[in-house]
């Protein structure tokens, strides 16, 4: 870092030393550095990544708050049905190697990229798309052919943590979706600027952190 | 799947019918007819001035960290006086309900408001003053003096700031909103379960106080993101971990505690609006679900949001002490480490809010030993605090008084605070006015503080100096008020007096009531003589003119630039040598601001954006008060819509040369000069005549 050296105002070295002034070794020859003039930039792409980490942070208080809820109601079926009876593990796991294949189609495209891939960025990002918008049909299969049979989350505070968990799950995914929609107009338009590359790592964060999520949904939930 | 609602509701309307208008209640109707009047005396002199277009420009749309501090000040302020018109009402009440012979009047049996209305008085008394009160002045306090003290130009995330503001702005605005619309909710600021639940509660009032909750709570959590990442990512060179004043140390604090905190209060709001809109049971009193789920869940965040309260308070302390004692703070290491200890304890404490629920000793003995060990850190910063007083050349300026006022509060507040964490004592008085009296102690320390904060640092921001001879009086008129009011309260819960009473069946309590009420009278002479130090220091303020260091024994950074603070802050960033530079650069005689070469400077352009997206937000949560579905989806979608657009915008930094800022300087008159911000009028702020950029020395 280049620093520019500010003569002391109407002092020089000597007198200084003479009076004991010896600050942290700063001092020498009559100049000390007072004011840091050499012109540097923020980074902006890792203020921002780190703060979207400290959002992340956030959300994954809200989710544990849900977790937390549903773990004290797991068991409330007040009648209704159970776990065993509406949860179905196996098309769960097949949701589960979805959302995977979707995290990896994103990681394919920020490898590329790195290497300035436009296409295949794009290619990589329409993928997960795909892959995410087929994960929310099979949810919304789920859940409608639930509704259909009449367990809906008003039967029991267990189902009402059900859905309730599943559904901010969803809710994170409909936005990341839109997000991922987002980028490929901006990639277009905008090329990768800052502030493109920025959300896009944002989102690659975002996007693995939902199948983090599902995880625990999967294991705490449906197994 | 949506709940069956008792009462008439419509697709375009919701449940908004003219009857929700309270034009039947005297008190309502003074309250409406004062803010009208306050709202009119407002928008008629600003347009008689003519400055909407100064307003939009330079306030509303602004990104300035400095300005929208001052405006989360202002929000925090009026909201404090509507905190304490409820007290006034609710103290009045039961000054005027004791004893089978007292009379009623305005549809009351006994004082002047039935039961429903006076419980919405003290659940809006509360939630206003630690959430819209309190609250914004802190994170107002925060965001305009943490940036100054580690030397940065503004905040990590300018834009996201001013979106936090109009989020807590919104929040506001619709507790005010439910004065004259509707109800307020009736079931106290925590909003026990199964009470809130619909059955319980059909009406509008606690929709109101969930949606204003939950709106300014999103406002915090990203106020702390952005401060969090401005401390860690935006400090000057030279400015390491253990130079950061201590200020901005506890702001570190407490905003972990807001990251982590605030989001389970949205979860658990969430998941209580669901029981209320959507009919599951998550809270409800049948059907599986579970009360007791709430009360942790809420306690989870409410212990910790009073830690964030308490820890800028502690924060505003160890800036005033040292200042006025002359000397630097004593024990800083000792300081820091107690700050993050009491924030990471503020996690592990919430269960004695409700030691009586039945948890079983086992339980109880682990959070009543947690609770009295926050005193140890707590009691390291007492004795801090009363080492650098020890043999300095204290001066009893008002901010210093203030400070000074608040560690007897915190003294008190702490040690009662002590004798409730035991749970046998928590059983006696339990749900008595004691443990109201305890954490007003406690809140009190925080106003004491906030007061304190705001005659210390009005000068640097404003440029003008408060008048002290007011300002003392004030702070004494305050003391009075308080010791005559919460001395008899402890009293008064040691007899057994239960808190929220609008009925007080024994006469023999009618002394100490009286008591109280005198207290409030004291309240209302010091508010007086606080608008007057208000309207005489703006009046003179040429007389009251201050230049760089006020105070001239202040240590930090905020003290090394102009006084008000150009909108770049600094003009050159600062290198930083010392734990208290500017104390360092005093002694050194460094106290020039005019550095060799200026450069130039990037900033953030104004925006309207958050202002729409705070406007949304309130169409949003009108809305679903309401239940006027069409119109919440416009809101939301509205929001969505905006943020797209507002990412497509390239356009939202600016440069000022370095010649400007050369000739700003010198000229000393500070002005943005970017095209779409118009330069300010007139208004005294900017410092006339020939202006010298140095410290008080030379």
């Amino acid at each position: 870092m280049a620093l520019a050296k500010t003569k002391i105002a109407g002092l020089d070295s000597d007198a200084l030393w003479d009076r004991g002034y010896h600050p942290d070794g700063t001092l020498s020859s009559g100049t000390t550095t007072l004011w840091d003039d050499s012109h540097h930039e923020h980074d902006t792409i890792s203020t921002r990544t780190f703060g979207f980490w400290l959002y992340m942070l956030s959300d994954a208080m809200i989710l544990a708050a849900m977790f937390t809820a549903f773990a004290v109601l797991s068991h409330n079926y007040a009648g209704g049905p159970t776990a065993a009876d509406i949860m179905h593990p196996r098309f769960a796991f097949q949701e589960t190697l979805l959302i995977f294949s979707s995290v990896l189609a994103v990681g394919l495209s920020m490898s590329a990229l790195k290497h300035g891939n436009r296409a295949g960025l794009i290619g990589g990002i329409a993928v997960a798309f795909a892959i995410g918008v087929v994960f929310l049909g099979m949810e919304f299969r789920e859940f409608s052919g639930l509704i259909t049979h009449g367990i809906t989350p008003e039967r029991s505070a267990f189902l009402s943590a059900y859905f309730a968990m599943v559904m901010a799950h969803s809710l994170h995914l409909i936005f990341g979706l839109l997000w991922m929609g987002v980028m490929v107009v901006q990639i277009l338009r905008q090329g990768f600027t800052d502030k493109v590359i920025y959300r896009l790592l944002n989102l690659k964060i975002f996007w693995q952190f939902q199948a983090v999520i599902w995880v625990c949904v999967f294991t705490f939930i449906y197994l | 799947m949506l709940v069956h609602l008792q009462g008439p509701w419509t697709p375009l309307f919701g449940r908004l019918t003219l009857s929700q208008v309270p034009y039947d209640n005297p008190v309502i109707i003074g309250a409406f007819l004062f803010a009208a009047l306050a709202a009119l005396v407002l928008v008629g002199s600003v347009t008689y001035t003519g400055n909407w277009r100064y307003l939009w420009r330079e306030w509303l749309t602004t990104v300035d960290h400095k300005k929208i501090g001052v405006m989360y000040i202002i929000i925090g302020l009026v909201m404090l006086f509507r905190g304490f018109i409820d007290a006034v009402l609710i103290r009045t009440q039961q000054v005027m309900a004791v004893g089978p012979e007292s009379a009623g009047h305005l549809g009351a049996v006994h004082g002047f408001m039935p039961p429903y209305h006076f419980d919405q008085v003290y659940s809006a008394h509360g939630a206003i003053m630690l959430l819209f009160a309190v609250t914004p002045v802190l994170v107002g306090l925060m965001n305009i003096i943490v940036p100054l003290q580690i030397g940065a130009r503004d905040m990590a995330y300018p834009y996201l700031n001013a979106v936090g503001l109009w989020l807590t702005a919104v929040g506001a605005g619709l507790v005010m909103l439910s004065l004259f619309l509707g109800d307020f909710s009736h079931a106290g600021w925590v909003g026990l379960t199964p009470l809130t639940e619909l059955p319980y509660s059909p009406g509008v009032g606690v929709d109101y106080w969930i949606w204003s909750i939950q709106i300014s709570s999103i406002g915090t959590t990203l106020g702390a993101i952005n401060l969090i990442a401005t401390i860690v990512k935006m400090r000057a060179p030279g400015m390491t971990w253990m130079r950061l004043p201590v200020f901005t140390w506890t702001t570190m604090a407490t905003n972990i505690i807001a990251l982590t905190a605030f989001p389970v209060l949205g979860a658990t709001l969430a998941l209580l609006s669901l029981d209320r809109y959507l009919g599951t049971h998550f809270f409800t009193a049948g059907m599986g679900g579970n009360l007791m789920l709430y009360t942790d869940l809420f306690w989870v965040w409410g212990h910790p949001e009073v830690y964030f309260l308490v820890l800028p308070a502690f924060g505003i302390l160890s800036e005033i002490i040292p200042t006025f004692s002359e000397k630097p703070l004593f024990g800083y290491t000792a300081m820091v480490l107690a700050s993050l200890v009491i924030a990471g304890a503020s996690w592990t404490v919430w269960l004695h809010h409700f030691f009586t629920m039945g948890a079983g000793p086992l339980v109880n003995t682990y959070f009543s030993i947690a609770t009295m060990l926050v005193g140890i850190p707590t009691g390291v910063k007492m004795f801090n605090w009363a080492f650098t007083m020890y043999r300095a050349r204290i001066r009893f300026d008002t901010p210093m008084l203030w400070a000074i006022g608040a560690l007897f509060l915190l003294l008190i507040g702490g040690l009662t605070g002590m004798m409730l964490a035991v749970p046998a004592i928590d059983f006696q008085v339990h749900n008595s006015v004691f443990v109201i009296a305890h954490f007003h102690s406690m809140v009190l320390l925080i106003a004491f503080a906030i007061m304190g904060a705001v005659s210390y640092w009005f000068p640097k921001v404003f440029g003008f100096r408060l008048d002290e001879r007011l300002g003392r009086r004030v702070f004494w008129y305050w003391v009075a008020g308080s010791i005559m009011v919460f001395i008899p309260m402890y009293t008064l819960g040691f007899m057994g007096m239960t808190r929220r009473l609008d009925y007080v069946a024994h006469p023999s309590w009618m002394p100490l009531i009286i008591a109280e009420e005198v207290g409030i009278g004291l309240y209302w002479i010091a508010l007086y003589y606080q608008a007057k130090q208000f309207y005489v220091s703006i009046r003179d303020r040429r007389r009251y003119r201050v230049n760089v260091d006020p105070w001239r024994t202040t240590r930090s950074l905020e003290w090394m630039t102009h006084s008000p603070v150009p909108f770049y802050n600094f003009a050159v960033t600062p290198v930083i040598h010392a734990r208290d530079e500017w104390a360092w650069r005093k002694e050194q005689g460094f106290t020039s601001l005019r550095p060799e070469r200026y450069q130039d400077i990037h900033m953030p352009k104004n925006t309207a954006v958050p202002v729409i997206i705070g406007a949304l937000s309130f169409i949003l949560g009108f809305g679903m008060v309401w239940r006027i579905w069409w119109l919440a989806l416009f809101g939301l979608g509205g929001i969505v819509v905006t943020l797209i657009l507002r990412s497509c915008n390239q356009d939202t930094d600016y440069v000022i040369p370095a010649a400007d800022v050369e000739r700003m300087e010198r000229r000393g008159s500070f002005v943005s000069v970017v095209p779409g911000t118009t330069r300010s009028p007139g208004d005294g702020a900017a410092p006339e005549g020939p202006f010298h950029p140095t410290g008080q020395e030379t």
